[in-house]
């Protein structure tokens, strides 16, 4: 098996890592780079539990071979707080509950987040449809729409 | 919205503080299972039967043994056969075939490499010739006459037999005379249904990483739902004494029943055993969904007499369930449970048969949703035939306390009638139903159980108080003990930390099954701060200087005559020069857990054209006894209600003719997603369990009995059409209409 | 296996040619799950998306140009091709979640060969052109010659797809897509129906009706277009007749299977009826000019 040097940014840091060809980004951060808050639930794309952003987008990270990351900007769960604060969504998911076993909730708090970056106003339809790659079995989704509408007011007062 | 007749003054119970283990699970540093790695840590592979049905002529493991990487590996021989007739020997056949493979998916080798892939590679390369055997797979195909054997260990429990059979269990109840009931009844329907395969579908797939010492002694590090339950099934297993073993509670990614029972952890052992290094075992999606978890397929037939008033008179049920291929399903008790209703003439026969499909494991309320969805299909149909309200009908003849359960004995306080009322007044049921659609109601029950429990309460010097308990947390259950060791110590939630301690750093606890947690571990946390503010007017009489009886607690702080108030921080202090460390440990095989009913409502419309189901409105009503922490509660009503969705609509196992599962994704195994649904509006009706401190009921499991029924109802209603076949897929809704 | 990100086409024509059985890739969102599930891996993955070609959309002369390994949410969120091509969009915006919509490409969906691609039977209403990379240069074929079976292509070893072409349609035309899950989100296809008309005033003058996931590739159905051709348009409604005619000779162009996501008898149906619903979206949208 080949292995390729990637060098990338994560979470604001710069980083390198030596990567099998054939590995999923997904195992190359919770095994390179340590950071276990993205989660292999599937493996193939249907559950989101391992979303990430790679430049500004939202990805399954486990559809991503760990090489294709040369050169990019990648914010992971671990990476959405500030020094102090967590970011608007997670407090929100934690006043309101939005998390059971929390399982999916760092890829729940990443779509959420790609949602809110480029939607700062959406509907719950919209809200559902974008969160719609995240399988959440706990909750029935109800308190995690309900969070994200909390969060989105709470970054809109933020914004003014 | 919460319903309750005269609400106690709780300070902290029953409020919403943010759960203590949030901040790590927003963060990403919650420790599940697989987030963890060992020094020298090797990952491990299973090979599992391509076939259905067939016995293992040989393995032969020499090459896999010699490939790259390759440390160890195992097999069934590996492993002590135990006796037929020992409870744990259907978990230790499951967790590696002997001689035999039973299911398609069925682990009949492992093997531990440096790397995952060397280890799946190996495990592929392990050679094996199978003579194949006939496979039973329907519940039809193994009542039949001259049906081939699933399992030839099979031993049937609660009847008789002369050898092994496909008959796993039976359970019958009889009252009052049925026959003589429906010959004089004003009104009969009967009807036949079926379910199929569903999984519990937990995001997190089972993992574990064990290492054995050179003492022989075995660290354990596993998600589950109880890791007492992990130690003891691990070590018989393995023929070892649970001693041997330490199980640390990872936090748990899901289980909902699913996680009540062990897989992986055995073999783990093993192949650290045998090569000296920490081992790693996860499974992939496909394999949960091909070897974990199904709750079992039903079908059933049910026929209810009632008056032309509206009077149930009389239940005739036959419930088949196929439980897999081993005969360790205890569930079929929730087939005796369904009978929310007066009825004075009661006949019910449950069976239990085997197939050679995964062993199934618990799932919420275990059996229930099936036979609730049958039952409740028909007093629908009753209702619609009686043109009387579906909520009137059943107060009419809901049971109450003192009322006979289906086995006999009364019920105790409980709040079916009450969580009626409470929908019927709801603003949901008020409402007009929309334009096109339709509204259904269903109704469940599960009776929830106690089990033992142990808890230490540690007074910390700084005056916080660390509460140790050994139920893993699988839905907000931290934040439960904290809330109720608050209420009793009179100190703020926030100065309470609430941990999950390894096998070795708590008392014994029984695994989180029957919606058990904060009645029984709570009950074990109340009973620890009882005890422990017994000590405190102990070490306060010394400091005042007074006699214990005069001292009080009041508000976290011991009080006596004509002295200030000494608070629990200022005993904390001086607990040194008054006695010692505050630390008290209570235990308790609970009695009297209280039974949960619910009642569901949903206004769904249905596309003719289509066949699909788009749910409009729904409401949860679940009785919760005392809500200690509403919003979980009502997490765990709306939880189970999307579970129950999701079996109604469009989960189901597909197997092909040799019992491959044809579906084993989340892209083909449909799981509700968040555009599927609406919100999930709960009502939580508060009926105090008189056996809990606090009134707690379980709330965990019940959610999942009424939808199966509530969706059909609806769909009944809008279509004119009965569904008596789950899924309601939209080819089957389709097929349905279209057949006159 | 190795891990290989040309920047021009001719590497990777390079690599491919150097590499017998090595295959290319875009957003992998099908090929890891069937890596996962056992397929052989190829000794070169060959990534497509470090070659600007592939990555770009470009809108000149009356056509567009679609680089073939453009994430399909790129076309989603492009306004003048969705108001242009609004079924096409929402075809590719079908596909799977958002996560997988910026990883998709409609190269990587069209190469795949799934009888139940959501973009393609689109692409084929439109007549879109798939500029390949052949031998040492280029060669063009409508998109409804590349699949020619389940997971198979016209496609010979070494070739790559670089771009998609289409025309800007027709003053008063438009399109529609719409698909049949079980669920709203995250499923395969059961039955997938484009349809593509232009109207004149109150009658459809042409239509082109294209099925997918009933058969073993995307199905262009003529007797369906040709109903609609001439039926009147009342109120922004399509004359009842000529769309019991479309949906019969859509269920008639059918030949699905029985499989875990479908039945036979279900596909016919259904197909029919998103191919009329489909038609009626799309004479709304040429009406009124969006």
């Amino acid at each position: 098996m080949s292995r390729t040097h990637v060098t990338c940014t994560v979470n604001g840091d710069p980083v390198d890592f030596l990567a099998s060809d054939d590995t999923s980004l997904l195992n190359a951060l919770r095994g390179e780079l340590g950071l276990t808050g993205a989660k292999e639930g599937c493996g193939t794309g249907d559950c989101g539990a391992c979303s990430v952003l790679i430049d500004g987008r939202l990805n399954c990270s486990c559809l991503v071979f760990a090489p294709e990351a040369e050169g990019s900007d990648i914010v992971t769960v671990e990476g959405i707080a500030d020094d102090d604060h967590l970011h608007p969504l997670q407090q929100a998911f934690l006043e309101g509950a939005a998390l059971q076993c929390g399982i999916c909730t760092p890829g729940v708090l990443i779509a959420a987040k790609a949602l809110l970056d480029a939607n700062p106003d959406p509907t719950e339809t919209e809200i559902r449809y974008a969160l719609a790659g995240n399988l959440c079995r706990c909750t029935g989704y109800d308190k995690i729409i309900r969070s994200v509408q909390e969060a989105a007011v709470r970054l809109k007062g933020a914004a003014r | 919205m919460t319903v309750a007749a005269d609400p106690p003054a709780y300070k902290w119970v029953g409020t919403r503080p943010i759960r203590h283990d949030g901040y790590e699970k927003v963060i990403g540093k919650a420790r599940f299972a697989a987030d963890l790695d060992l020094p020298g840590q090797l990952h491990a592979a299973y090979l599992r039967s391509p076939h259905g049905h067939a016995r293992i002529v040989s393995i032969d493991t020499t090459t896999a043994a010699g490939m790259p990487g390759v440390k160890a590996v195992v097999t069934g021989a590996d492993f002590p056969d135990l006796d037929p007739t020992d409870p744990n020997f259907d978990v230790s056949v499951n967790v590696m075939a002997r001689g035999t493979v039973l299911y398609n998916g069925h682990a009949l080798a492992a093997v531990a490499a440096t790397t995952r892939a060397e280890a799946a590679a190996a495990a592929a390369a392990i050679q094996v010739e199978y003579e194949l055997l006939p496979v039973v797979l329907t519940l039809d195909e193994s009542t039949a006459d001259g049906a081939p054997l699933v399992n030839e260990h099979n031993v049937t429990k609660f009847v008789e037999s002369d050898g092994p059979s496909n008959l796993a269990t039976v359970n019958v109840l009889e009252r009052g005379d049925v026959d003589a009931a429906f010959a004089t009844a004003d009104l009969v329907v009967e009807r036949e249904f079926d379910t199929a395969h569903v999984h519990q579908g937990y995001i997190e797939p089972h993992a574990c990483v064990v290492d054995v010492g050179p003492n022989g002694k075995a660290d354990v590090w596993a998600s589950s739902q109880g890791h007492f339950m992990v130690r003891s099934l691990t070590a018989a297993t393995l023929g070892w004494e649970p001693s041997r073993i330490k199980v640390t509670p990872a936090e748990i990614g899901g289980g909902f029943g699913g996680k009540t029972t062990i897989y992986l952890e055995p073999v783990a052992a093993r192949l650290s055993e045998m090569s000296g290094r920490p081992v790693k075992l996860v499974m992939t999606r496909e394999e949960v969904l091909r070897a974990t978890g199904p709750a079992p397929a039903s079908k059933s037939r049910v026929k209810i007499a009632a008056s032309n008033d509206g009077e149930l008179t009389a239940i005739e049920c036959w419930f088949g369930y196929s439980v897999g291929c081993t005969n360790d399903f205890a569930g079929l008790i929730g087939a005796m449970s369904v009978a929310s209703y007066k009825f004075p003439n009661l006949k019910l026969e449950a069976v239990g048969m085997l197939t050679n499909t995964p062993k199934t494991a618990a799932y919420r309320a275990p059996s229930a949703p099936q036979a609730a969805f049958a039952i409740e299909s028909v007093i629908d149909e009753l209702a619609q035939s009686l043109d009387m309200d579906p909520i009137g009908l059943r107060l009419r003849n809901a049971v109450e306390e003192g009322d006979p359960t289906a086995m006999g004995m009364p019920h105790p306080r409980i709040g079916f009638i009450e969580c009626l009322e409470a929908l019927r007044d709801s603003d949901h049921y008020r409402s007009p139903v929309p334009d096109g659609a339709a509204r259904g109601v269903g109704t469940g029950f599960w009776f929830n159980i106690g089990e033992q429990s142990s808890a230490t309460v540690n007074l910390n010097e700084d005056g916080t108080a660390t509460v140790i308990t050994g139920s893993p947390d699988i839905g907000g259950s931290r934040a439960s003990m904290a809330l109720m060791a608050a209420e009793e110590l009179g100190i703020d939630v926030y100065r309470i930390t609430p941990t999950v301690a390894d096998t070795e750093s708590v008392g014994f606890t029984d695994v989180t099954e029957g919606s058990r947690a904060t009645f029984s571990t709570g009950m074990a946390v109340v009973n620890a701060c009882r005890d422990l503010i017994e000590e405190l007017r102990a070490r306060a009489a010394t400091i005042l200087g007074v006699e214990q009886d005069a001292v009080t607690w009041v508000d976290g702080a011991a009080v006596a005559d004509g002295q200030d108030p000494l608070p629990l921080s200022a005993i904390a202090a001086r607990a040194k020069s008054t006695g010692g460390p505050l630390t008290v440990t209570a235990s308790l095989n609970a009695a009297g857990a209280g039974p949960s009913f619910a009642v569901h409502c949903c206004d769904l419309t249905v596309d003719e054209e289509t066949g699909q189901v788009a749910i409009l409105r729904y409401t949860a009503v679940q009785d919760a006894g005392t809500a200690i922490h509403p919003s979980y509660v009502e997490g765990q009503l709306q939880g189970g209600t999307v579970q129950g969705i999701g079996w109604a609509l469009n989960e189901e196992y597909v197997f092909d003719d040799d019992g491959s599962l044809e579906n084993a994704s989340f892209l083909d195994y449909r799981i509700p997603v968040a555009s599927d649904l609406p919100m999930i509006d709960t009502i939580i009706v508060e009926v105090p369990n008189p056996a809990h401190p606090y009134g707690v009921r379980g709330v965990g499991e019940t959610g999942i009995v009424p939808p199966l029924a509530t969706i059909a109802n609806a769909v009944a209603r809008a279509t004119s059409t009965r569904m008596t076949s789950l899924p309601m897929s939209p080819p089957k809704i389709l097929a349905a209409l279209d057949t006159p | 296996m190795r891990y290989a990100a040309p920047t021009t086409v001719d590497e990777a024509r390079s690599l491919l040619a150097e590499h017998p059985g090595s295959r290319v890739f875009a957003g992998a969102t099908d090929l890891i799950p069937q890596i996962r599930a056992g397929r052989p891996a190829p000794p070169v993955l060959v990534d497509l998306k470090r070659i600007d070609q592939l990555m770009t959309v470009l809108h000149e002369d009356g056509q567009w140009r679609i680089g073939a390994a453009t994430p399909t949410s790129n076309l989603t969120r492009n306004r003048d091709f969705t108001a242009m091509f609004p079924g096409l969009s929402e075809a590719v915006g079908l596909i799977g979640s958002d996560q997988i919509q910026n990883r998709s490409s409609l190269g990587g969906n069209l190469a795949n060969a799934s009888p139940a691609a959501d973009s393609v039977p689109a692409m084929i209403a439109n007549a879109v052109q798939a500029v390949i990379a052949s031998g040492d240069g280029t060669r063009t074929v409508p998109v409804a010659e590349i699949a020619t079976g389940p997971g198979q292509t016209s496609l010979a070893d070494g070739e790559f797809i670089v771009e998609f072409t289409v025309a800007d349609p027709p003053s008063n035309t438009s399109d529609a897509y719409l698909r049949m899950i079980p669920r709203t989100e995250m499923d395969i296809a059961i039955v997938g129906a484009a349809v593509r008309l232009t109207v004149d005033g109150d009658i459809v003058t042409d239509a082109t009706v294209v099925l997918g996931a009933v058969a073993p590739t995307a199905v262009t159905v003529p007797e369906a277009g040709a109903a609609l051709v001439g039926a009147a348009i009342d109120a922004g409604s399509i004359d009842g007749s000529a769309m019991d005619t479309l949906a019969d000779a859509a269920s008639a162009a059918c030949d699905p299977i029985d499989d875990k996501r479908g039945t036979v008898a279900y596909r016919r149906q259904v197909a029919g009826v998103m191919a009329r619903r489909a038609a009626a979206i799309a004479v709304g949208r040429a009406q009124n000019g969006v």
